[in-house]
């Protein structure tokens, strides 16, 4: 495909064309994935979240910044939520990256979650695997964490970040399990407020409950990340990390997992479609819509009567 | 899932004034389109590198300082080069009237001063993007 060659040689405007047309499930997309699948050499995805005004983007602005010192290509996939009522989105991510913005190393591409309820865009995978063709050595994935967001993410990345403000101590006994169960590394942002050690420590009990001795002990760090304070610190955890993934096996059998994931979700996406097809065509989905709108026919009923019609077809 | 209009909205030089733009971003993304805010004080370099990057369908320029025809044309002459002359280029903000013809000379698309309907320029952009597709 000549949008993909274009691409493996190094054009970033056909990088960031194939992504837009990923991003929209059309079926070039299988087409792409095709042709980029020889070409992927396995990147490194950290995932970033946290509520809302945490320091996610400061974040990872001073982690890319590392990483170019460092001599690493980067990634990043800044997402933002869709409205569920106009489908816009407002991606203001990006503005707190600028001075990466002419850096050749480094390629910013904005998301809206476009209706994925899990809050990152059900096109992440195929973005990130593009990022690892064109070249990229990691790709930094940010994104808001509220709700049940973090399942996502924690699937996503490799190392997920989860950061937090000192204010959340109020509330960490009521704070969703969640955002704390998925973090590799757990992030006290803005650490010269008010609050700040004692949420860390609160937070080191909490994990110390949850303790397994085989597994990653998740530190606890605190940052003032508009100052550059504690991001070296962070780099350091993020490699020792790295490495644990990589010694450990976890990092294999974690990729294996996602592209048995990947196959699975594209084999219901197409089951889906063509059984909507199937019954389009078929006629009586309309009748049976109009008595269960209706009220005369209950949708359990009307539903395993089309299952049965379905079946029916298929074992023809 | 149809493509959605994506619109990079950025304020090049020294302006401080970032209502308006913040504004119009609003609006857009009302309208159902994914805006990409880049923040204030870009140069045309950096607004036409994030324009290719994040693979938009417009760019709107929002000034307010006076240099609407410099950073039009440095903006619109830089996409040529990089072979991105197919995204619209879009001028707002403070903008005398007399400079309207100078801009749409210069290649930008459409200019829209304070006081336009909201409307307009979501009808424009909308139509401007589906004779380019």
């Amino acid at each position: 495909m000549e949008l993909v060659d274009r691409m493996l040689s190094g054009s970033r405007q056909a990088l960031a064309q194939l992504i837009s047309q990923v991003e929209s499930d059309l079926p070039q997309a299988a087409e792409i994935m095709k042709d980029i699948h020889p070409h992927i050499h396995s990147t490194y995805t950290i995932g970033i979240t946290g509520p809302p005004g945490a320091g996610k983007s400061t974040v990872v602005d001073k982690l890319t910044a590392q990483l170019r010192q460092d001599g690493k290509r980067v990634g990043i996939i800044a997402v933002d939520p869709t409205s569920p009522f106009s489908q816009g989105a407002f991606l203001g991510d990006r503005i707190r990256m600028q001075q990466h913005y002419l850096d050749d190393g480094v390629y910013i591409r904005s998301m809206a979650t476009r209706g994925s309820l899990g809050g990152l865009p059900t096109s992440t995978w195929r973005v990130i695997k593009i990022m690892d063709a064109f070249g990229f050595d990691i790709i930094l994935v940010e994104t808001v964490g509220v709700g049940q967001v973090e399942v996502d993410i924690a699937e996503a990345a490799d190392t997920t970040i989860v950061i937090l403000v000192p204010e959340a101590g109020d509330t960490i006994q009521t704070m969703k399990a969640g955002l704390l169960e998925i973090a590799d590394i757990l992030v006290v942002n803005k650490a010269d407020r008010e609050g700040a050690d004692h949420l860390a420590t609160q937070l080191q009990g909490m994990l110390r409950m949850n303790e397994d001795k085989a597994s990653w002990k998740t530190p606890v760090l605190l940052t003032q990340a508009a100052h550059n304070i504690g991001i070296d610190q962070l780099y350091r955890r993020f490699q020792e990390h790295h490495r644990f993934l990589h010694d450990s096996g976890r990092f294999a059998q974690r990729h294996s997992e996602q592209r048995r994931a990947e196959f699975i979700g594209t084999i219901e996406l197409g089951v889906k479609a063509q059984i909507k097809e199937m019954l389009e065509k078929q006629g009586d989905l309309k009748n049976y819509m109009e008595a269960v709108e209706k009220g005369e026919l209950d949708p359990y009923s009307a539903a395993m009567q089309v299952h049965l019609a379905i079946r029916n077809k298929l074992t023809k | 899932m149809a493509k959605r209009i994506r619109v990079l909205m950025a304020k090049p030089g020294l302006d401080g004034h970032e209502t308006g733009a913040k504004l119009i971003a609003r609006v857009l993304r009302d309208a159902g389109m994914e805006v990409i805010y880049t923040g204030m004080r870009q140069s045309p370099e950096m607004i036409v590198a994030a324009a290719i990057d994040e693979d938009v369908d417009v760019i709107g320029l929002s000034t307010l300082s006076g240099s609407h025809k410099e950073h039009a044309s440095r903006v619109i002459d830089l996409l040529k080069q990089k072979g991105a002359d197919n995204i619209v280029v879009l001028s707002g903000g403070v903008i005398p009237k007399e400079d309207y013809a100078a801009l749409q000379s210069l290649g930008v698309k459409g200019v829209f001063g304070p006081g336009t309907s909201t409307r307009v320029i979501i009808d424009f952009i909308k139509s401007s993007v589906v004779s380019n597709n």
